[in-house]
């Protein structure tokens, strides 16, 4: 008779495995990042440019406006746009086009036989990226602090609850473009689908204009879908100023967010993965 | 003799490649129409995405660094129309390009006895994205009515001039970049430069800071690209645009076609 193994000493192995998966694929994509330096540098760039690009609009508004657009100085502009930067960097989680990818040419195959979720795999590598690129930003995010002077009004608690917004949406997006990926096992141009998505996620999360801006009509949208949550908050959260209440109210919204997420994850895939058969990889 | 018979085959022989590649694409696409569905969704919502930013600007203000509302709708139109033409013939061809660089397949394109970069180009089109073509003229055609200067015959020469200028300069600028793949072997995220490229440049440049004028002119000349049709037909072209126009298209055909002939002679192919 061999040693009788208590559950609670079966789950403790598990957990101990996963977090030295995590700990392997998220220092493994973080290297990937280093190593192809020339590409994640272009990359930063561009990302960059795309924030400096609408904070040089709203500011020349701001101006000719008497200095300000309900509310939002030229300053308050210039913090929302830099973080807005930061946090684009880190939670960008992925592209249903490589679910697509491994689908069609058959490498799915290849990561379903690995002794862990292909959904853990992808949010460590995901995570890693984030990681190093966020690190690699902090030199043109200095530069960009030094050009547009931002303004912040960040209080003890915010700081507190800047990483853990963070985190959550990293998590969240993450999950959402591995359900539209997951998608692919029924669809063969999910992609396509990826990018309306995206593009509805480009004006309700306050990529395009902060939220606040938006028409009553469109603040009303965004707050009943996820992407303002998972991208403006953080960034609101960090630069200031809001009450405990709002961002108690803005975590809690990002947490169920998460959970829905999540369980909607867990049943596309399990249901997608049915459909799954392919050769090579 | 000979040689004049060769240097007189080849200008057709390549029109006829070219002919040929493109019809193929199409009916390969022609295969696919749901896909013209799906695009004409993207494009609507990129379109709803840029109008709303233009009302809600001109809500705050009636005049942008002297771009009023309907000459900014219009700007949205000619860039929506030249990221059409971007996304059906230019990024469809740098992806597989690259894609193909990093898989050692690129051989196949370089054994062909037709000019490497005219087969590059011309051998994957996605021809729905010319729905972005469509909305884009739709755009334009709803500002024009109310735009200070009118539309006349002269804009609209311009325009098609300087669109065709700006595909040149967007077209070179890709290839230019692309030829980093001969170096670095891996561009894995050259889907996201397209996007963020093409978000950079939707406003006409004239509105920026000098900086990022000469940024967006030079460095990445995309926002040249848009901005010069965008102020033909709101009727702001000046003869310095025009000369700027033709000294970076040179300039942008000349580096790009240098950077590959110099990246085919680093290029050693990976499987093959």
């Amino acid at each position: 008779m061999g040693e009788i193994v208590r559950p609670a000493r079966i789950v403790e192995g598990r957990l101990r495995s996963l977090a030295a998966v995590y700990g392997g694929v998220m220092r493994t994509s973080m290297i990937r990042t280093v190593q192809y330096r020339a590409n994640t540098l272009i990359e930063l760039a561009l990302m960059v440019a795309e924030p400096v690009v609408y904070l040089v609009v709203w500011q020349i508004v701001a101006r000719t406006n008497d200095g300000s657009v309900d509310g939002f100085t030229a300053g308050r502009f210039a913090a929302y746009f830099i973080a807005w930067s930061w946090v684009r960097t880190f939670v960008q989680g992925g592209s249903p086009g490589n679910w697509e990818r491994r689908v069609r040419d058959g490498s799915m195959a290849g990561f379903l036989m690995r002794p862990i979720h292909p959904v853990h795999q992808n949010l460590a590598l995901w995570v890693g990226f984030g990681i190093a690129r966020a690190t690699m930003w902090i030199p043109a995010g200095a530069v960009l602090v030094l050009i547009f002077r931002p303004e912040l009004h960040t209080g003890a608690l915010q700081l507190l609850v800047f990483p853990v917004a963070v985190a959550m949406a990293m998590l969240a997006r993450t999950f959402t473009q591995d359900t539209i990926g997951a998608g692919a096992f029924w669809f063969t141009r999910i992609s396509a689908i990826g990018s309306i998505v995206g593009l509805v996620e480009l004006l309700t999360s306050g990529r395009l204009v902060p939220l606040e801006l938006l028409p009553g009509w469109a603040q009303a949208v965004s707050w009943a879908l996820p992407f303002r949550w998972t991208f403006a908050f953080p960034i609101e959260a960090l630069i200031g100023p809001m009450s405990s209440g709002r961002l108690f109210t803005g975590l809690a919204m990002e947490a169920g967010w998460l959970v829905v997420m999540w369980m909607v994850l867990r049943v596309v895939w399990s249901r997608g993965i049915r459909h799954f058969s392919a050769v090579g990889g | 003799m000979s040689s004049v018979r060769g240097e007189r085959g080849r200008i057709p022989h390549g029109i006829a490649v070219t002919a040929v590649h493109l019809r193929v694409n199409i009916l390969n696409e022609l295969q696919y129409r749901s896909n013209f569905f799906v695009q004409l969704l993207q494009t609507v919502l990129m379109t709803v995405n840029g109008v709303l930013i233009v009302a809600l600007v001109y809500s705050k203000v009636d005049d942008l660094n002297g771009w009023r509302r309907s000459e900014l709708l219009a700007a949205i139109g000619v860039f929506t129309i030249v990221g059409g033409i971007m996304r059906a013939f230019i990024q469809p061809a740098i992806t597989r390009m690259i894609e193909d660089v990093e898989e050692g397949t690129f051989d196949f394109v370089l054994t062909k006895p037709v000019d490497a970069q005219l087969l590059m180009s011309v051998r994957q089109i996605e021809i729905w994205q010319l729905a972005d073509v469509v909305v884009g003229i739709v755009i334009v055609a709803i500002a024009a009515p109310t735009l200070p200067a009118g539309l006349g015959i002269e804009e609209i020469l311009s325009f098609l001039a300087l669109l065709a200028a700006g595909a040149v300069i967007a077209y070179s600028m890709w290839v230019a970049i692309a030829c980093a793949v001969f170096w670095v072997v891996r561009m894995p995220y050259l889907d996201n430069f397209f996007f963020y490229i093409a978000r950079a440049a939707q406003f006409p440049i004239s509105i920026y800071p000098t900086w990022l004028r000469i940024g967006l002119s030079t460095i990445v000349p995309l926002g040249l690209a848009v901005s010069a049709p965008a102020q033909a037909i709101t009727s702001r072209l000046t003869w310095t645009t025009v000369a700027t126009v033709c000294a970076v298209m040179i300039a942008f055909v000349a580096l790009s076609r240098a950077l590959w002939k110099k990246g085919l002679r680093t290029y050693t192919g990976a499987s093959a």
